[in-house]
């Protein structure tokens, strides 16, 4: 078993493209869905507001590690146990982190992207998927409702 | 947060860190593979078909036990171990909910880059 996600996926568009909408804070938000306040820089927090319909309310906050270009992304982020509008506090000082990894090479046709995330031992045991994380958790859990009512109704 | 949660939390997190060592070993994933029917197992059975000493397995269990995720039940004179799947599941669920919004990401980092 093990304590990180790991996904490759190839983009048919150079890496210099890929760095931009990773890098670029205004194209990062656009396809991450977040409104960030300004650019990443090494060493420095970054802090917006998520802008997925629905979840407008959850604070984004990252500690950006390494911006080697066109080779390496890297911010840690906080985990925090509850995403419900009731409970969320907003809170990330005492949230365990993990390290987020976007590693980017050269192919034949275009990019290969490896995201890491890794350091979920780091992680208490209540977090579940009820655990509403970043925008689109929400949505995790609705579609496996979906399931399960349509599997029901068979 | 108050003091009580803080503290919850602080146990339970040096209990994850025990569960991903306890897993990363050969001899005890073998072990918890053997538990996995449900039915507790002596120290004898768990041993049965290994290289290993029943003081070995009996140490490998400890640590599976510390880690919460093997029970020991006393029946009789003799010890039996059953597994307690539920931190496994749980951080499982966790994990691949995370996986899960990383490939909608992911996804849309793609459709963006492509266009």
């Amino acid at each position: 078993m093990s304590d990180r996600i790991e996904r490759r996926i190839e983009l048919k568009a150079p890496v210099s493209r890929v760095w931009r909408a990773l890098t670029d804070y205004r194209e990062f938000g656009e396809w991450f869905r977040v409104n960030l306040e300004g650019p990443f820089v090494e060493g420095q927090v970054s802090r917006g507001m998520i802008t997925y319909p629905g979840y407008e309310y959850l604070k984004w906050e990252a500690l950006v590690q390494k911006m080697e270009p066109e080779k390496l992304f890297s911010f840690t982020w906080g985990h925090v146990k509850s995403f419900d509008r009731e409970t969320y506090t907003g809170d990330y000082s005492n949230a365990p982190a993990t390290l987020v990894e976007f590693r980017l090479e050269p192919t034949k046709d275009g990019t290969l992207l490896t995201l890491t995330e890794s350091g979920f031992d780091q992680l208490p045991d209540d977090f579940r998927e009820e655990a509403f994380r970043r925008n689109d958790g929400g949505w995790t859990e609705q579609m496996k409702n979906i399931e399960k009512h349509v599997a029901n109704s068979k | 947060m108050s003091p009580t949660r803080n503290s919850a939390a602080g146990r339970k997190r040096i209990d994850h860190a025990l569960l991903f060592a306890a897993l990363g070993d050969e001899t005890r994933l073998a072990l918890i593979t053997k538990l996995a029917s449900g039915e507790p197992r002596s120290i004898s059975q768990l041993t049965a078909g290994s290289k290993l000493t029943r003081q070995a397995i009996t140490k490998h269990l400890r640590v599976l036990e510390t880690a919460g995720v093997v029970r020991g039940v006393r029946e009789g004179r003799e010890s039996r171990f059953e597994l307690d799947a539920r931190p496994i599941e749980g951080l499982k669920e966790y994990l691949k909910s995370v996986s899960e919004q990383w490939d909608r990401a992911l996804g849309r980092l793609k459709a963006f880059v492509e266009r």
